[in-house]
């Protein structure tokens, strides 16, 4: 069209486009907090607090239910730590806090930090596993050869949906030697 | 138009015609042969996949080559086949269509095509760098393609924020040119369902190709600046790069189906000699679709473990997209009803389309059932459903286009016998390859594998002739393009009896500048 208007209205047009696209470009990158309050608020994806919960003294516990606590250990691809539970499964009351210990060795001949993810199924349940004391909540170093038992202080909600009886507690081991910040202190001590 | 005018106006000579134009027709025709060069090299590395596949066992290619087949192979076809043809086809029609002399911002479309070879070049040199090229899937799912990637990974992602911007800037030069440029007296509701898709499509990139650019970014942060945004080790989500991925990814599948609904609503109306049934309805449907697409996304990840609450959002959503893709196909056929039919090619491709796209919409729907795709998820029929939208679905879409206005772009008649006979080898050779895959995937095939057990053999063996039927059979295509390029019956301005729109009131071959001056408004007609 050979009217005057029609690069003015172009402009006009592309700078909304444009903006449009940085727009769109931003949304994708608030996805990425938005997933991690989504999953917090529902408990989606199985992730757990990562600070510890005060049990208040006085907790009610809970004496007329009893759940069954399940405890899985995996180590990640090069991990070769020997990652294992005190035992594979407790029985809890909601609101009384237990402690399990969790076994690993570094087996390697190098120092190694290790880091664990939790993650709790079945989907209703990852919001009501409180947990006290968590080996989960930092980086663990080991020199070579050397053991540890890492302690996990937790309880369960009494608010726990009363259609769960039994959950699931997974915990995966991972090799962040190369990343950790723990390491480098460790390394100029 | 005089002929002095034209001798002013006319292309520059040599290789600078190609490399500095502005024409949208100069552009067009390049867009148009960059994606069948890529539709000839994806199908290649096909046949790499179907050769390895015809009998079970390593026979050809090691399994991490396989994989960069298949990955390639997605890659190629989705971005550099099906992708750049629908813009080269927007680029060649839509100002022809709406009476405008050419697109709205011609430079900028200019550099949106000529940044896509080295796209393309840089995507397919990964394949001879050390540890070879892209191995993960063309949903490039993480960590597959951030921890366990090949080093090549990095000029992938370049290459996808490359063709990224490619996409976009055309998006923003197709929605220029329909907002701004339109004839006067082309009202919305009077424009060609090609140049309404177009628009639709051209939304649906802007608001889906950054996402695409910030997944990729992501994966570049992961992989060289220690941040985790898909890495579980430090705090990250893989399956947040699932959700990303698919937001982007959904409605990525009906940008490269909604122009082909366009050239089918433009086809079919020729050939039946009657105007396009329920216009209006066909315009709110594409809208439905293109706004159902953005909240279906987690239908391809059914399996990642979901509330039931969300199982049962998406599969309903999802189902939902087959009332307004049905509208669609009973349009089309209510079109033919009673139309005065002929079954010249475009017109065979354009039922085909019909037909064996509504196929692929069906085992669409068997996926959207949540406890079925557990079963189906990950197999040959996953392969099967997209391979019949595609591939008789957008594929067939695009030969029509191409059959349907090749003797506007070149003044001459295509040799009709030879695309009749490229249209049936092609009909028979994709249903012999598809079809058996709704059977492998049924009977449990995993998908992206390179050998495969015994009881598959057979109908792996049918679908790898047939795909070197479907295969060798688009060299016909090429041929009989050449052919009608040099030579062959003159075609007239008006070229198919039944054919509307103002692209057929412009000579054939259509001028290098058409519609300098506006069209006469009583050519305008409701659609």
């Amino acid at each position: 069209m050979k009217t005057d208007k029609a690069p003015s209205k172009n402009k006009t047009l592309v700078t909304k486009l444009l903006f449009a696209v940085v727009g769109m470009f931003a949304f994708g990158f608030a996805l990425v907090p938005l997933y991690d309050v989504i999953c917090d608020i529902t408990g989606l994806n199985g992730k757990t607090n990562n600070l510890a919960i005060q049990a208040e003294a006085g907790e009610i516990i809970d004496e007329t239910r009893e759940i069954t606590v399940q405890f899985i250990a995996r180590e990640n691809a090069d991990m070769n730590w020997g990652f294992t539970p005190s035992s594979a499964q407790v029985k809890v009351q909601p609101g009384e806090v237990n402690m399990i210990s969790y076994k690993v060795t570094n087996s390697s001949d190098r120092v190694m930090v290790g880091q664990a993810i939790p993650s709790v199924a079945p989907n209703g349940a990852a919001g009501h596993l409180n947990k006290v004391e968590c080996f989960c909540f930092e980086e663990q170093v080991l020199q070579p050869g050397e053991s540890a038992d890492m302690p996990l202080r937790f309880f369960v909600d009494p608010a726990l949906p009363t259609d769960i009886s039994k959950l699931t507690l997974s915990y995966t081991l991972y090799d962040i030697t190369e990343k950790s910040s723990k390491l480098k202190a460790v390394a100029a001590r | 138009m005089s002929a002095a005018h034209d001798h002013h106006h006319g292309p520059a000579k040599g290789i600078s015609r190609w490399l500095f134009t502005t024409n949208h027709k100069d552009i067009g025709s390049m867009y148009l042969w960059f994606s069948f060069a890529m539709f000839l090299l994806g199908g290649t590395f096909a046949l790499v996949i179907r050769a390895e596949l015809f009998q079970p066992g390593l026979q050809f290619v090691e399994p991490n080559f396989f994989n960069q087949m298949t990955t390639m192979h997605g890659l190629i076809m989705v971005f550099g086949a099906v992708m750049p043809a629908f813009v080269g086809l927007a680029n060649w029609m839509i100002p022809l269509m709406i009476g405008a002399p050419d697109m709205a911002l011609p430079r900028m479309n200019n550099w949106s095509f000529w940044i896509l070879p080295f796209a393309f070049a840089m995507m397919v040199s990964t394949l001879f760098m050390d540890g070879g090229g892209p191995n993960f899937g063309w949903t490039f799912y993480a960590p597959l393609s951030t921890t366990y990637a090949p080093p090549s990974t990095t000029f992938f992602i370049f290459a996808v924020h490359i063709l990224g911007a490619s996409s976009i800037m055309g998006a923003i030069n197709v929605i220029a040119t329909i907002l701004n440029m339109r004839a006067p007296g082309m009202t919305l509701m009077k424009m060609p369902l090609f140049v309404w898709t177009w628009l639709i499509t051209a939304y649906l990139l802007i608001a889906v190709m950054p996402v695409l650019a910030g997944v990729v970014t992501m994966m570049l942060f992961d992989i060289h600046f220690g941040t985790a945004f898909f890495d579980a080790a430090g705090g990250g989500d893989p399956v947040l790069f699932q959700h990303l991925f698919w937001f982007f990814g959904h409605p990525e599948v009906y940008i490269m189906i909604l122009p082909a609904f366009g050239i089918v609503s433009a086809i079919i109306p020729t050939f039946a000699r009657k105007r396009l049934f329920g216009y209006d309805s066909m315009v709110y449907a594409t809208a439905s679709i293109a706004f159902l697409s953005f909240i279906v996304w987690a239908h391809h990840m059914f399996t990642v473990g979901m509330p039931l609450a969300g199982q049962l959002f998406f599969m309903y959503a999802t189902m939902l997209i087959a009332v307004p893709t049905g509208v669609k196909v009973f349009n089309w056929v209510a079109t033919m009803f009673r139309g005065s039919m002929t079954f010249e090619t475009p017109m065979l491709f354009a039922i085909a389309f019909v037909v064996l796209f509504t196929i692929g919409g069906f085992t669409g729907v068997m996926l959207a059932i949540t406890p079925v795709d557990f079963q189906y998820h990950d197999t040959y029929f996953v392969v099967a459903h997209f391979h019949y939208v595609l591939v008789p679905g957008a594929v067939f879409s695009l030969m029509a286009a191409a059959y349907y206005w090749l003797p506007k772009w070149t003044g001459y008649m295509y040799d009709e016998t030879l695309g009749k006979l490229h249209f049936w080898l092609s009909f028979i050779g994709v249903n012999l390859l598809f079809f058996p895959q709704h059977f492998l995937g049924l009977a449990g095939m995993p998908r992206r594998i390179p050998d495969y057990a015994l009881q598959f053999a057979d109908f792996n063996w049918i679908s790898s002739v047939g795909g070197f039927l479907f295969g060798f059979s688009q060299l016909i295509l090429l041929f009989v393009i050449i052919k009608c390029i040099r030579g062959g019956k003159k075609a007239s301005a008006q070229v198919w009896e039944g054919a509307q729109g103002l692209e057929w009131t412009v000579a054939s071959p259509a001028p290098y500048h058409t519609f300098e001056t506006p069209p006469d408004p009583a050519l305008i007609k409701a659609q």
